[in-house]
């Protein structure tokens, strides 16, 4: 049988992640593994501890204890220099709001040139050529490449922060509720849009987000979260159809049905 | 000492500052001239000036002076303007050292937004004032963010600047405080002189000293020292000035100030540095 | 290339206080290749439940389901993943699609998925559609605002892109006329020509009879104490 579909590798693995805040606890002890071109969605409503694993994994926090794994290595025992490298070159994050992810007082260009810069790119034409290439990629014409980001619908804004972050081909992408603040008819183009880059980019995808329909179209797998721990996890459509923890159940018939 | 100062006058400690300011002041620029261009903080003292009127730049030519140098202020290359004249003044009052409008006469030269034509020597050191010593803070406002960019020699954001010139205006529109590295190492602001200045930075004979008084930061070239203009291989630094040479000395190569001489549009080019002007004539 | 072994199922209903439902005991169902097998009992009798598990969206109480050898009951969610890509076919009775994404290119997705080229995945997606009497006009419209007949055909459509060495059909001739009921079965014997193993509910009794070369009672699958009152 031909599972030569199915990588043998993880790209990360996660082993006993915990973070409290003084006595409450954020979320743990949480082990997972994450494989090649994977899309793993965690859900849960606030407070339940996903923002909270999503930070730790990104390097936003620091846990209290437990290993990041990636490419052989601990991340959570990197240098800094060698982490925030990594979050800008191999890794990226698409924040809820454009305006975290983006420079607003920087044009178009800029912010989708800022990872080639930081990389080394020293070359104005090839730095150009390659953000109009991105704008185009994610949908923007690139003859709004010198506009500034807060020209642009939010929905172009999310598009345009997530041209900046892919545009150093990286492999493994956290994104922070990326389609929250957005219309439902632009939420679908943004989902198709990811849904693409994924597929064409092989990507690596941690989303966290309280959307079931979103997760259900772009999440390969599934970890459902309640009170900093993981209740249950599966394959999405799996975990959705057939929950199997009380509090999925009730997370799944709680969503009105359209 | 001149015996025309009076009681009052001479209650003031040599250069205005206590010896014990001056100290740390100098542990400053000693620490300044070892990591060369990284912004040092250093408690910056009130001065009698406004802030804006270079008072890190006299902090630091206070905490340098010696009863024997020899001191020259510029400010735009010209030492009878305002700026220049007051601090001048306030140091013959304050240290009685003497003063020099001649470049190749001081040992040290406090300057505003100009680097002297003339070659400087290794007996020289060059202070200048500094409004904003961050490079960086245009396009990231957190001091927090912008010292870890340093530390972790992350400058990518200061290509996207120049990125955003060219996009805007064709070429690199910025004409003075141009972004340098320095040694290859820190990036830095060198106050606002014009970049025609930027390639008397690197490899200049003379110890140069950056003050910035509000935001309380010194940082250093010292002498010999790599300074590399930040640019883009298909948009290369170019060192521009007015095409034109100096009305008055005829020189070719100086730095030129443009002077409005009627209100018919009648206008002349004339060297910005007074005394390089006055020797070439 | 299936094989299924004393399957059973059941739902816990925690928020009913706690009803444990046991739907499903003791399923043997096989299917070689080039064969293709119906499913058979009375609504709610669990056929649909049955599948759903073959297919890895419901979880199996106990028991055994190998497909093409590798079994499925508490696999890793990406063993599923893998097999669904490159093995596992569905056609199913709902078209669960991105909004606003092309008919075209909802039906090519699957050979995108394998990495194949983007233009002749949708070649081969046109000819699907083209065959299966979708007007070229509504190729290039999302899926999402067509009537029941073309949803059901698209998704036709996208469960027979690729040649599946399993298939599993949900009602594939539902709601749909004598022509385009005609070409169904069509693809469906030309699937199993080329040795698809194939597992199916149908409804439509002369296409069973037509297509299908056994038929399994799901019924016997009943658990004997409990009513069959959960449909699935």
């Amino acid at each position: 049988m031909d599972l030569s579909h199915a990588p043998s590798l993880p790209i990360l693995s996660v082993r006993d992640l915990v973070k409290t805040y003084g006595t409450r606890l954020g979320c743990g002890p949480i082990s997972f593994d994450l494989y090649p071109g994977e899309v793993l969605g965690i859900v849960g409503e606030s407070g339940s501890g996903k923002s909270t694993l999503l930070s730790c994994l990104a390097g936003h926090l620091a846990p209290d204890q437990g290993r990041v794994l990636w490419q052989g290595g601990d991340v959570l025992t990197l240098a800094e220099a060698a982490r925030r490298r990594l979050l800008r070159s191999d890794w990226a994050y698409v924040h809820q709001n454009p305006r975290d992810g983006l420079r607003m007082g920087v044009s178009a260009g800029g912010n989708v040139g800022e990872r080639l810069m930081g990389a080394g790119a020293r070359h104005y034409g090839e730095i150009r050529e390659k953000a109009e290439d991105w704008l185009g990629r994610v949908e923007i014409d690139p003859g709004r490449i010198d506009d500034k980001p807060r020209a642009f619908s939010g929905g172009m804004q999310q598009r345009l922060q997530i041209a900046r972050n892919l545009v150093t081909g990286p492999k493994l992408v956290f994104m922070d509720e990326p389609t929250g603040g957005l219309d439902v008819s632009v939420q679908a183009r943004l989902l198709d849009l990811l849904r693409g880059l994924v597929r064409q980019m092989g990507l690596s995808v941690i989303i966290v987000t309280h959307d079931l329909a979103v997760v259900r179209l772009l999440a390969h797998r599934l970890m459902v979260m309640k009170g900093g721990h993981v209740v249950e996890q599966g394959l999405t459509d799996q975990v959705l159809d057939d929950p199997q923890h009380a509090y999925t159940q009730l997370l799944v018939s709680s969503v009105l049905q359209v | 000492m001149t015996s025309a100062m009076t009681l009052a006058e001479t209650s003031f400690n040599f250069a205005y500052l206590d010896e014990d300011t001056k100290r740390m002041i100098r542990r400053a620029i000693l620490k300044a001239v070892a990591v060369p261009g990284y912004q040092v903080p250093f408690a910056s003292r009130e001065m009698p000036m406004p802030y804006g009127w270079g008072t890190g730049g006299v902090q630091v030519t206070a905490a340098c002076l010696m009863p024997e140098d020899v001191l020259k202020v510029i400010d735009q290359g010209a030492d009878d303007t305002t700026n220049a004249v007051s601090i001048r003044k306030f140091f013959q009052r304050t240290s009685g050292v003497a003063v020099t409008e001649r470049t190749a006469e001081a040992s040290v030269i406090q300057t505003r937004h100009r680097i002297p034509e003339a070659a400087l020597t290794e007996d020289q050191i060059l202070v200048y004032q500094v409004p904003i010593p961050e490079p960086l803070r245009f396009l990231e406002p957190r001091e927090t963010e912008t010292r870890k960019m340093h530390e972790l020699e992350e400058y990518g954001l200061m290509h996207v600047k120049l990125y955003e010139d060219i996009a805007r205006h064709g070429t690199i529109a910025t004409a003075y405080a141009y972004p340098v590295k320095v040694e290859g190492r820190y990036v830095m602001d060198p106050s606002p002189i014009p970049k025609f200045d930027n390639p008397k930075l690197s490899g200049n004979a003379a110890l140069q000293l950056f003050g910035a008084g509000r935001e309380a930061r010194i940082y250093a070239v010292p002498p010999h020292t790599q300074v590399v203009s930040l640019d883009f291989d298909d948009h290369p630094f170019v060192a521009s000035k007015a095409d034109h040479a100096c009305d008055i000395c005829g020189s070719a190569t100086s730095y030129l100030d443009e002077v409005i001489t009627d209100d018919k549009g009648g206008r002349m080019f004339v060297c910005s540095d007074t005394d390089y002007c006055r020797g070439g004539q | 290339m299936i094989e299924v072994r004393n399957l059973s199922k059941s739902f816990t209903l925690h928020n009913q206080g706690g009803v444990r439902l046991s739907v499903m005991e003791g399923a043997e169902v096989s299917v070689a290749p080039g064969e293709c097998v119906a499913l058979t009992g009375a609504s709610g009798a669990g056929k649909s439940t049955l599948m759903r598990m073959i297919q890895g969206n419901y979880l199996a109480a106990g028991g055994s389901i190998r497909i093409g050898g590798t079994e499925i009951v508490g696999a890793d969610p990406r063993v599923v993943i893998a097999l669904r890509r490159s093995v596992l076919g569905h056609v199913s009775q709902f078209l669960r699609v991105v909004p606003r994404v092309p008919t075209v290119d909802v039906v090519a997705e699957p050979l995108l998925g394998l990495g194949l080229p983007s233009d002749v995945a949708r070649d081969r997606a046109e000819t699907l559609l083209r065959r299966l009497n979708i007007p070229a006009r509504l190729w290039s419209l999302s899926p999402t605002t067509f009537s029941g007949g073309e949803q059901q055909r698209v998704n036709i459509a996208r469960g027979f892109i690729h040649a599946w060495p399993v298939l599993l059909l949900d009602e594939p001739t539902a709601s749909l006329d004598a022509g385009n009921r005609e070409v169904v079965l069509t693809l469906i014997e030309e699937a199993k020509a080329r040795g698809a193993a194939i597992l199916g509910i149908f409804h439509d009794e002369a296409a069973r009879a037509r297509v299908c070369d056994r038929l399994v009672d799901v019924t016997g699958f009943t658990p004997s104490k409990e009513p069959s009152e959960r449909v699935a």
